[in-house]
């Protein structure tokens, strides 16, 4: 620890600057058929902050986990300050100086913090001088970079921003200068994300190097020196971060111009399809999460839901999609009421004509360990097109996914491969083209975007466009503020369990704010 | 009951809880570390019958307990290997060596004493017999206090005080050393270990190693110290006994002790119990006594302790890539 800390403090001053804190020349990594990372070229320089780009499946956390002596490289060369290295193992890589943050955390829930830290870096066979050692060098990384979090804290009792630290602390304290962040700001909250940045930038001007895996190009605007760009597998190109904009960066990412705004025509609302009266439910509990909610979608619409997430929405879903029972209230579909007694409700509902796309498409959407073609027709398996009685046609089903993975260009193009090695914004595809490809009258989809990159975003808001230019009516619920306001035709904005207002899309963002806050614009 | 009759039912109680203790110590090595270990019950077996056997063969018990340490931590490399490895289902390769351990000992036994699976009686040199603690005599004098150190406290075998010490000096390595930090870390949570470049096979393997070893003593104790030979099926459950107390103790190394130890005032209770006439029910059945330990583990189990958290990556395999 003490040894590794000298070497930090001596890097910098013997540093020539044209010397890069790493450098990758050629590297390859597959696996099995899959070429993650295609002769990848990349320098990052010191004391700077790069961003890597690229969407989901472009083989950036491959790439960064090499570098972490996670993965080992099949082809390449990789050099730490100049020095040529083959990098064994992550304790290799820590030895080298080359910290990590994972996306997930690697946490032990139940140990304090201070355990965690000095995890795998205990240095002595007891724990009482290294505990000590751990104690003080955490209050001197939380003065010099704003870093505070109580050593004796358990990490369950910790907010996800705060987990975060812990993370970067335990790189920190074994001597990181070279901090890999692997999408560091997917589970953070705006203003976590800020503080996060703050504490980046900090790290640089102390003399680190940060390299920022991401897939959200307003971060990398934000905060990085230089972004380089990865496209399936390969280097697409590194620039300036001053000199580029995010719809050249898209452009990059996904290797055609991307529209990050969504197109779509005035809507042409016709008959009342969904009608919710009065509807109330009480979770599992007993607490009451949806309070007397009343709503109509018509054909031909999108009616967004907006709301900070957990007021509601995901009960009023749930409801609506027959999976769980209300307490009060009635919902038609065309006219038609959903009896909420007895099994198979969302059975009965999707025979109505509605299809939903859960919100969280792990949980509800998707048995991961499934082959593609399996969870393309879960749920659907008595349609008749895959097989008569109880015998399943196999080759009809794979044909069918088949089709729908051309047309939906669900990536990779076969349906034999297991779900959970689609990358996020495939799988979601997946459930979506399952709901999507039948007769359908209603769509109620929840999150469509959530963990899904620019290119495939942009696919999906066109498909659900698409479908109510089709003349179906569609109930979108979302956290993202910016995707509610950009499909929908009217926004209603849910607060602890009630519609609060209805606003139409081009309402100013602080009107929205204040509705998800629960205050009335009006009154404002 | 007076107080003369207390002591020598503590006193069974305390051989009782033995073996259970080192199991569920050794158990509890296993499942800190990520591994579930169904196969104690099979390993204390093997173990009984190797002390045993190469104690009646070599007429030195010491050899016994050495072959018994050996056999127990080659059952649980066998295990490592399964679950680690090849990243089996540890139940069922706990369970296999069960099995094994159940038929293999009557089949090497009878082939070589040829006596239908027991082994020959251990003269008393050749078992590990009790140690008299110093002055046990003189302070036996001492009224109240001096009965319970004479005949409670002095007089057992090594393995037993070796059991007791077991406790705490586990409840030390858990949390005061490196080794503990880890062993805790890779149960919990084997990823972050791997990330901070810890290799998690080989903790595992380090502790099914200090599983097997417990596991192997406990086996020694059966057939070389509380008894003179190995018989047929001579652990009777008792490991699976180990794992529950291990649940039961929500695998902590003080809660193991005193669940043992309730455990083994059970066992003993249930032999002095057998033919007492009970006010108003009369003489119970021998059978419904034996069982009452049994119940009250299902019982005490079922609804008073509480949820039994275990190791969240237990009965997990390790696998590196997603």
């Amino acid at each position: 620890m003490v040894e590794n800390q000298t070497q930090t403090a001596q890097q910098p001053s013997q540093a020539a600057e044209s010397i890069s804190a790493i450098d990758l020349k050629g590297v390859s990594k597959s696996f099995g058929p899959v070429q993650a990372n295609k002769d990848i070229n990349l320098t990052v320089k010191r004391n700077s902050i790069h961003g890597i780009v690229g969407e989901n499946g472009a083989g950036k956390s491959t790439l960064m986990s090499i570098l972490y002596g996670f993965y080992t490289a099949d082809a390449g060369e990789i050099f730490v300050h100049g020095a040529k290295v083959k990098i064994k193992d992550s304790s290799h890589a820590l030895d080298l100086g080359i910290g990590m943050v994972h996306q997930h955390f690697m946490l032990v829930e139940n140990f304090t913090v201070l355990e965690n830290v000095i995890l795998g870096a205990e240095g002595d066979h007891l724990l009482a001088s290294s505990k000590a050692a751990a104690r003080e060098e955490l209050t001197r990384l939380a003065n010099d970079y704003g870093l505070d979090v109580d050593p004796d804290a358990i990490i369950e009792d910790l907010s996800v921003g705060q987990e975060q630290r812990v993370e970067i602390l335990k790189a920190l304290y074994r001597g990181a200068d070279v901090l890999i962040l692997d999408e560091p700001t997917g589970v953070l909250t705006p203003t976590e994300a800020d503080q996060l940045f703050r504490i980046l930038e900090q790290l640089r001007d102390e003399g680190k190097t940060i390299i920022l895996i991401t897939h959200k190009l307003r971060e990398i605007m934000a905060i990085t020196d230089t972004v380089s760009v990865m496209r399936r597998g390969t280097m697409v190109g590194t620039v300036a971060t001053k000199d580029t904009s995010p719809d050249q960066l898209a452009e990059m990412m996904v290797g055609r111009r991307v529209l990050l705004q969504v197109e779509k025509t005035e809507s042409k609302p016709g008959d009342k399809v969904l009608e919710v009266e009065n509807l109330s439910v009480t979770d599992d509990i007993g607490v009451p999460r949806v309070k007397n909610v009343s709503l109509d979608v018509r054909a031909g619409e999108i009616v967004g839901i907006a709301g900070v997430a957990g007021n509601g929405q995901s009960q009023l879903l749930e409801a609506i999609s027959g999976m769980f029972p209300p307490l009060l209230g009635e919902v038609r579909i065309n006219g038609k009421k959903i009896e909420f007694s007895g099994a198979g409700v969302a059975d009965e509902v999707r025979r109505m004509g509605l299809a939903h796309v859960p919100e969280d498409r792990h949980k509800m959407g998707l048995v991961t360990t499934f082959e593609e073609w399996e969870n393309s027709m879960l749920g659907y398996e008595d349609d008749p097109k895959f097989g008569d009685g109880p015998i399943l046609s196999v080759s009809n089903a794979r044909a069918d996914a088949q089709k729908r993975i051309e047309m939906f260009d669900i990536r990779p193009q076969n349906p034999r491969l297991k779900t959970a090695n689609f990358s996020g914004g495939n799988q979601q595809k997946i459930v979506l083209a399952r709901e999507m490809d039948r007769d359908l009258d209603i769509l109620i989809v929840g999150q469509p975007t959530r963990g899904v990159d620019i290119g495939a975003i942009e696919f999906i808001h066109k498909q659900i466009i698409e479908l109510r230019d089709q003349g179906k009516a569609v109930l979108l619920v979302s956290v993202e503020l910016d995707e509610v306001r950009a499909l929908s035709d009217r926004v209603l904005v849910m607060f602890d369990g009630e519609i609060v207002t209805e606003l139409p899309p081009t309402a100013s963002e602080k009107e929205f704010g204040l509705a998800m806050a629960g205050l009335d614009p009006a009154q404002q | 009951m007076g107080f003369e009759d207390i002591i020598p039912l503590l006193n069974s109680s305390v051989r009782f809880a033995v073996p259970l203790l080192l199991a569920c110590i050794a158990g509890l090595y296993s499942e800190r570390s990520g591994i579930v270990d169904i196969g104690l019950e099979g390993k204390m077996l093997g173990a009984a019958f190797a002390a045993a056997a190469v104690a009646a063969l070599t007429g030195n018990v010491w050899y016994g307990m050495l072959a018994a340490i050996f056999v127990s931590c080659c059952m649980s490399m066998i295990h490592a290997i399964a679950s680690i490895n090849l990243r089996g289902n540890q139940v069922i390769s706990g369970v296999a060596l069960n099995f094994l351990a159940l038929g293999g000992t009557v089949f090497i036994g009878h082939s070589i004493f040829k006596r239908g699976g027991t082994t020959p009686n251990l003269p008393k040199d050749v078992r590990i017999g009790p140690i008299e603690l110093p002055f046990a005599a003189e302070i036996g004098q001492v009224p109240f206090v001096g009965p319970i150190y004479e005949q409670l406290i002095s007089g057992h075998s090594i393995i037993v005080y070796f059991a007791f010490a077991a406790v705490p000096i586990t409840a030390w390595v858990l949390m005061k050393t490196r080794l503990g930090l880890r062993l805790r870390a890779v149960g919990e949570n084997p990823k972050a270990l791997d990330t901070a470049g810890i290799s998690v096979f080989k903790l595992r393997y380090q502790a099914l190693i200090i599983t097997g070893i417990l596991c192997g003593v406990a086996g020694a104790y059966l057939s070389t110290s509380q008894g003179a030979n190995f018989s047929e099926n001579m652990t009777a459950g008792r490991g699976f006994i180990a794992l529950a107390a291990l649940i039961f103790a929500k695998w902590k190394p003080w809660n193991a002790l005193w669940t043992c130890l309730l455990f083994g005032v059970l066992s003993a209770a249930q032999i002095r119990l057998q033919g007492v006439e009970f006010p108003l029910i009369g003489e119970v059945p021998v059978q419904f006594i034996q069982a009452l330990p049994y119940v009250l583990t299902v019982v005490l189990l079922a609804g008073f302790i509480g949820r039994a958290i275990p190791p969240k990556a237990v009965g997990q395999p390790y696998v590196k890539e997603r």
